[in-house]
């Protein structure tokens, strides 16, 4: 462990709270409740409608004011550090915001394919920009989250297995996996396999060339694992899968650590998800929305969700997985612009051959699709390799600054550190009040009171010094110091029992005064 | 290993001094990052992606010439993705990044705000759907009605496997809650329409001991409002089966509340609040009763008390969620549409109870005005049933497709269903266009 190299200052933080004794800023149905009757003076016949109505008539003015209150009393990625293991919490560029913002992005879905050439275009780039990065030979940005991807890699697994006439029942997930992957292969019909971790925090090697079987649908991995280990055994593993006649499904969560130094595709995956809102820097929004594409390697492409964006004339969807092809391509001014004038569209929309149909009513979540294509623009080659480098440097910088075990290593963007004797949560608690989020607790299990930390690449060295010493601090503090914390925040330490115990879940269920 | 150094153009978010790399590098006892990974050859990547990076100035100005690219077009588009007018206000208060830039509130301590908007924003969707337990959201309307008829196979009351939804269903809907059928034992059939709204002779034929769950829209996706509502609801509840409402917020403040037509579920796209057109970009709304409160999908947020005693909201039921639950989770949704919930909240908040109805009453007259006057134009008929109408209606003309083509010609998109039939939707967005495209349809209607 290293010592601080700068003497730093406790954070004098107080979080912003609006409100009385009893509570903070008063619902919007504490400052009016309007009722009304609809179908009053509807032109509709009384039965089409309804009696009452009664919601909040607020003034513009009271609603900035509430609204804007609500605000100041949520941390964000803006306001400090956000080391959220497995989220990937970066400054989301503002500039990106902007771009989205473009009146003419604004196009309904069912606009003939014709006339939103440039909606296309952005598709047809990102979808290539993807398919590069990771690897793959086709790309659909359909899926709207990283486990609506994963739902959809699946299902095109399941369709691969079942077109050549094997019916497979199990997915391979590692215990350290994300909830998403057995909730994923749950959903998709298929028996879990669960493996435990081997000693060294990786895959154990052994257990799963046991696990493997002629009824196994895929193996589920993320690389950097949730502790940010690399399976270094990744060509072996994917050699014991393929050998069963199963497939290899990456979980993109982690693929900030690799950008531009390894790629799923060449580790001999074969199906993936992209997590843009991570990676690839689109907001959060306080719980999404987010983005999943999912690449796959040539022979699954025919199974891909449609409808897939190609350019005219072009038989494959997407074959730049040797790279360097964006040299000039999709530039404002390349050449391709005169031959669209002078020959009809340049891009359009198809449905791959043996698609498994759609995951999402229409595209998927277009805006932030949007922000991530202007997000791997700007940074280019240059960008999305300083990316995983200084994402890995923060990460093993500031683990050198704890006071806490690292149990695993050598990891990469993030890490588990382990509470110990300590309560995870309790120490996460304590470092609310240090103006830093703390990392994500007790998770993955097989760390003891695990704090998975994932600083990203947006922190400089002072920030980090800033968060060591939270993390220190929590962890120097007492179990009764702790158990009172947090002090600073809008609220102090919250019920979760009570509110699970008697649920009260809209202003409805609330009683005068509550 | 992956011996690669970026050069001097990092990332630009990457906020390091070359001296605090160095700094921190030698701490670590390494000459360059790329010491610390732990990449076997055999798979490290040492090829280019071949893009250049470039300046935020240029990144904007090639987005712009991109999006130039889609033809300016007044659109009459619905068909399950509209737009109202969003006041600048939301736009304003949604964009701070104290909402924008958080994620879910796993530390209710410090996430307050966004945990009291959602809570209003579910408080919002009971009123609204009469239904006592709404969540914070599913990704969009067609993901909704997915997670829905899960919900019925898990749900102890029902029994059966047959999932009853309507032929003329959106593709992307159908085609969704398909494959989310397609891991359970559920199978999806279809009953008719008559006249563009439910067929209950038909339904009645088709109800049986072996459905589980039965799905009517309102308003259809044809823009009907659905008469039967609540006929159709008794003959789901006589087969012990789950009846499932599709609707929008903005539908639901002037028509049938779905608790009073016995509905056990309501879902539907929620952001016809809040979001402007999005090329389909959604926000699921997801309600139902009490009964079935730890099978909800999703997250949920819920009123408790801090240690001083004062209201909190927190994230709750959790054990229902994939991160606790794994392979018997609820579902296996994660990051969600919470910032469109939250624009959607505000766009609600901003109109007012008097203000949605208003809307919604536009909807429905502004539906009726222009299928009169489409209607008065000789080789035209509008609407093409005899029921009313939300925001939109099909129109019949002798060559759809043509008369489309010619309207896209005047600068108009609009639907086309088939040889005979186009469709049109019109909100507040484009009602100022109507006479337009009325009078383009003069012009191209021979
Ligand atoms: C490792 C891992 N896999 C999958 C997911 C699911 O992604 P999403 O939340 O975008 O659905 C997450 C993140 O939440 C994750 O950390």
């Amino acid at each position: 462990m290293l010592a601080l190299a700068t003497e730093v200052a406790r954070v004098n933080f107080d979080q912003a709270r609006f409100g009385d004794d009893t509570r903070n800023e008063p619902l919007l149905s504490e400052k009016d409740a309007t009722a009304v009757d609809p179908g009053e003076n509807s032109v509709l016949p009384d039965d089409l409608t309804r009696d009452s109505l009664e919601l909040p008539r607020i003034s513009e003015p009271e609603l900035a004011r509430h609204y804007t209150r609500l605000s100041q009393m949520n941390w964000s990625v803006e306001l400090g550090p956000y080391p959220l293991g497995s989220c990937t919490m970066k400054y989301n560029p503002s500039f990106t915001d902007a771009v989205a913002a473009d009146p003419n992005a604004a196009v309904h879905p069912d606009r003939d394919p014709e006339t939103v050439q440039g909606t296309l275009e952005l598709l047809y780039g990102l979808q290539e920009y993807l398919a590069t990065i990771g690897g793959m030979d086709a790309v659909t940005l359909q899926p709207p989250a990283g486990a609506a991807g994963e739902f959809t890699g699946i299902a095109v697994a399941k369709a691969y297995h079942q077109h050549h006439g094997t019916d497979k029942s199990e997915v391979i997930i590692p215990a350290s996996a994300h909830g998403t992957n057995f909730a994923t292969a749950a959903m998709a019909g298929y028996d879990v396999v669960e493996l435990p971790s081997g000693d060294d925090g990786r895959v154990d090697v052994e257990a799963l060339e046991a696990a493997v079987s002629e009824d196994t649908a895929a193996l589920m991995l993320t690389n950097p694992n949730t502790v940010g280990l690399f399976e270094r055994d990744i060509a072996h593993i994917a050699d014991v899968v393929h050998d069963a006649g199963g497939l290899l499904y990456y979980d993109g969560a982690n693929l900030n650590a690799l950008l531009g130094r390894a790629r799923p595709g060449d580790m001999g995956f074969d199906i993936m998800h992209y997590n843009v809102h991570k990676t690839f820097a689109t907001p959060h929004g306080g719980g999404g929305p987010g983005a999943g594409p999912v690449g796959v390697v040539e022979e699954l492409a025919e199974f891909l969700p449609r409808p897939q964006v190609r350019k005219v004339g072009a038989d494959t969807p997407a074959a730049a997985a040797d790279g360097g092809a964006f040299a000039d391509a999709g530039d404002a001014d390349d050449v391709d612009d005169t031959t669209e004038d002078a020959d009809g569209p340049e891009y359009e929309l198809f449905d791959p051959a043996r698609s498994i149909g759609k995951v999402h009513g229409f595209s998927g979540n277009w805006l932030v699709l949007i922000r991530a294509y202007a997000y791997i623009r700007r940074l280019g080659d240059e960008g999305l390799l300083d990316a995983s480098a200084k994402a890995t440097l923060n990460a093993n910088y500031l683990a050198s600054l704890l006071d806490l075990d690292v149990p695993y290593g050598p990891f990469h963007h993030e890490f588990a550190a382990t509470a110990g004797e300590r309560d995870a949560a309790d120490v996460a608690k304590g470092m609310l009040d240090y103006g830093v989020h703390p990392p994500t607790t007790k998770w993955p299990e097989f760390v003891d009171e695990a704090m998975l930390t994932e600083p990203t690449e947006v922190e400089n060295k002072r920030s980090l010094e800033d968060l060591a010493h939270a993390f220190n601090e929590a962890f120097a503090d007492s179990d009764e110091e702790l158990h009172d914390a947090p002090h600073k925040t809008t609220a102090r330490r919250v019920d979760q029992t009570s509110a699970a115990r008697d649920p009260r879940l809209s202003w409805h269920a609330l009683e005068d005064g509550e | 290993m992956s011996g690669r150094t970026a050069g001097s153009s990092g990332s630009p978010f990457a906020p390091h001094t070359a001296a605090e790399t160095a700094a921190m590098l030698e701490a670590l006892d390494v000459d360059s990052e790329a010491d610390l990974f732990d990449i076997p050859d055999e798979v490290a990547f040492d090829g280019e992606f071949g893009i250049p990076q470039r300046d935020e100035r240029t990144v904007r100005a090639d987005l712009r010439e991109t999006f130039a690219r889609n033809d300016d077009l007044t659109e009459f588009l619905g068909r399950g993705h509209y737009a109202h007018y969003v006041p600048a206000v939301v736009d304003d208060l949604a964009s701070r990044s104290e909402f924008l830039t958080s994620y879910t509130q796993y530390q209710p301590e410090i996430a307050q705000g966004f945990l009291q908007a959602l809570f209003e924003y579910q408080s919002m969707l009971v009123e609204l759907t009469g239904l006592p337990v709404a969540n914070c959201s599913m990704y969009d309307a067609a993901t909704g009605l997915a997670e829905a008829a899960l919900l019925a196979e898990r749900v102890r009351s029902t029994s059966g496997t047959t999932v009853l939804v309507p032929e003329a269903l959106r593709d992307g809907k159908r085609a969704t809650l398909d494959n989310y059928v397609d891991g359970s034992d559920l199978t999806v059939e279809t009953y008719p329409y008559a006249d563009n709204t439910v067929d209950l002779d038909a339904l009645a034929d088709r109800v049986g001991d072996d459905t589980v769950f039965v799905y009517a829209e309102t308003p259809t996706v044809t823009g009907a409002i659905e008469p039967a509502l609540a006929a159709v609801g008794d003959l789901a509840h006589d087969a012990d089966a789950l009846f499932c409402v599709g609707s929008d917020p903005v539908a639901l403040s002037l028509l049938q509340e779905p608790a009073s037509v016995g509905a056990d579920v309501v879902v539907g796209e929620a952001d016809v609040l809040g979001l402007p057109t999005s090329y389909g970009m959604g926000l699921g709304l997801f309600a139902c009763k009490e009964d079935y409160l730890r099978q909800v999908p999703g997250r949920l947020v819920g009123k408790s008390e801090d240690a001083a005693d004062r209201r909190a909201f927190t994230l709750t039921l959790q054990t229902r969620e994939q991160h606790i639950r794994k392979e018997r989770a609820t579902s296996n949704i994660c990051t969600n549409q919470a910032w469109v919930a939250l624009r959607a909240a505000m766009h609600a908040a901003s109109l007012g109870p008097e203000g949605l109805v208003a809307l919604a009453e536009d909807c429905v007259r502004n539906a009726a005005s222009l299928a009169a006057d489409l209607d008065a134009v000789e080789g035209v008929e509008a609407p093409l049933d005899d029921r009313h109408h939300f925001r939109e209606f099909t129109v019949g003309v002798a060559d759809a497709p043509g008369v489309a083509a010619d309207l896209r010609e005047a600068g108009f998109a609009v639907h086309v269903l088939d040889d005979g039939t186009l469709q049109v939707c019109v909100t507040d967005l484009n009602a100022d266009a109507a006479d337009d495209l009325v009078a383009a349809f003069a012009e191209v209607v021979r």
